[in-house]
């Protein structure tokens, strides 16, 4: 059997992303919590990029890691939160959470568990799926309806943060 | 069991790219704090630094050495993982910033070998370095919070939200620049240049909006605002000390160091020599390496000079001005010029 680069890189990033993943959950201090899930988007990105989404991973890590990530520190920082002052949740919902977890977790295994995978990851890997130019193409001929749509969604959730802050 | 097919030649040969690279930084980044106080020096009309060496060139040195030297304290209520983790991170993205910047035109060896300038040349080019600064914020957040001191709190918010804030203008001044190349490639942006001449010909209002978010982006005057001593003490690394405190101040110099090479490269034409055909010269590969590596110094060092200029010239924002600035002018100028450049570009091809 041959090791390749790529099967040890995905290990490594497997276990990273699991590793930090699980540090968010069990973290006590919640801005631990937010840099372990910044790690995670790390991992993340580099199995994009080990699917030649390159694209995606390099926006993964802007817009989540760079941006969404930074506003949860803000408020996290600005509001001091820390183990003292958090309510302590009846025992009942964490429990009502973890079978809720439980239960998306079991169908994404088993929506997962019959998808071929070995024929689509050689496509994946010969072409340039992911590559800005190709996707640029796609999203603007395929799939552009969906695009503008979504790109119209955006504008209106951004419209309608100004008009709350914008109210006394 | 065959293990690891590797190109040993190439490890070898970017691994001695990536030490000269990061060498290379540190030395910059060294002579630029003695640039710095020489230029106040000379704009305040007295003589600097001038006692360590011959005009006090070995200053940096004996700099470097006092905060090494020093005492090194961690303060008690502070979260201690994440005190070393900030200054670490602040130094890590300084760094990892330079890998898709072409230092010099391709070295061709005798057997036929291209020798690539540049660590790599990925397709996502300039979107990498965005995202690595991008991620850049944390240093001074993580240190700024782990400090448990509400000045340096208060100095990592301000840092944060400002560079937030001005990566969105940056971007779009960049987009018209992409849409000129049609390439995220560092080196296809720098081969269009030398082609159709430099970006800032065509792009003078994008290159002053990108100018001026670099300038808030390494956090320098008048866009200090997160290292305000008259009313945050110190800013964000007010607690540290020795080298903790070094890494926070060499990577702000690292990152002047970087933000002008990417702005040689994106519109003053990375390593192309101005005004002359230099393929026409015939001078031998190694020569043209070495020539247009000191070209792209010298755009370098002009452009870190005007740093050191602007921090001794104009005076520090005020905190509401800086984000009115950022929000409310830059953002819809970036957005006008991605529009005009956009329609140019679609009128010329008609």
């Amino acid at each position: 059997m041959t090791i390749t680069i790529t099967q040890i890189l995905f290990w490594i990033l497997s276990v990273a992303a699991l590793f930090s993943a699980l540090m968010v959950i069990t973290s006590k201090n919640p801005v631990h919590s937010v840099l372990w899930l910044i790690a995670t988007f790390f991992s993340i990105s580099g199995h994009y990029i080990l699917l030649s989404a390159q694209f995606l991973a390099v926006v993964n890590i802007i817009v989540y890691a760079g941006a969404i990530m930074v506003l949860f520190l803000f408020v996290i920082m600005l509001m001091n939160l820390n183990r003292e002052t958090e309510p302590q949740k009846n025992r009942w919902i964490k429990m009502a959470g973890a079978i809720a977890g439980g239960c998306l977790l079991l169908v994404l295994v088993a929506s997962l568990k019959n998808v071929e995978s070995a024929s689509t990851i050689e496509d994946v890997k010969g072409g340039d799926v992911g590559f800005i130019k190709r996707l640029g193409k796609e999203l603007f001929s395929t799939y552009v309806v969906p695009f503008e749509i979504s790109s119209i969604l955006f504008l209106s959730a951004m419209v309608g943060a100004v008009v709350i802050g914008k109210k006394e | 069991m065959h293990l690891l097919v590797i190109d040993w030649w190439l490890i070898l040969e970017k691994s001695l790219l990536i030490f000269g690279i990061i060498g290379l930084s540190f030395f910059i980044a060294m002579y630029t704090t003695y640039a710095e106080r020489k230029v106040a020096a000379w704009l305040q009309d007295r003589r600097g630094p001038n006692r360590a060496g011959p005009f006090g060139i070995f200053q940096p040195l004996a700099d470097g050495g006092k905060l090494f030297f020093k005492e090194e304290i961690i303060p008690l209520a502070s979260n201690k993982p994440l005190f070393i983790l900030g200054p670490a991170l602040a130094m890590i993205t300084a760094l990892l910033t330079s890998t898709v910047i072409p230092w010099a035109t391709p070295f061709i060896t005798k057997g036929g070998d291209v020798i690539a300038m540049q660590v790599a040349d990925v397709d996502m080019g300039i979107l990498l370095v965005f995202s690595i600064v991008s991620v850049g914020v944390y240093g001074i957040m993580i240190g700024g919070w782990a400090s448990n001191n509400k000045f340096s709190l208060m100095a990592a918010i301000r840092g944060a939200s400002q560079m937030v804030s001005y990566e969105l203008p940056m971007g779009l001044a960049l987009i018209a620049v992409l849409f000129m190349t049609g390439s995220l490639k560092m080196s296809e942006i720098v081969g269009n240049q030398i082609e159709n001449g430099w970006h800032i010909i065509y792009q003078p209002l994008g290159f002053i909006i990108f100018f001026v978010c670099a300038l808030a982006e390494c956090n320098r005057t008048p866009f200090d605002l997160p290292e305000a001593e008259n009313e945050l003490n110190f800013g964000y690394h007010q607690e540290y000390s020795s080298m903790k405190l070094g890494f926070y101040l060499f990577a702000e110099y690292i990152n002047m160091f970087i933000s002008s090479a990417v702005m040689a490269t994106l519109y003053f034409g990375g390593y192309d020599i101005p005004f002359v055909n230099e393929a026409s010269w015939g001078l031998n590969s190694f020569w043209m390496t070495v020539i247009s590596f000191s070209v792209l110094m010298a755009k370098i060092s002009f452009f870190l000079f005007v740093f050191l200029w602007i921090r001794w010239t104009i005076p520090r924002f005020r905190y509401d001005q800086l984000m009115n600035l950022g929000w409310k002018k830059l953002i819809p100028l970036a957005l006008l010029n991605m529009i005009i450049t956009a329609a140019v570009i679609l009128l010329l091809k008609k």
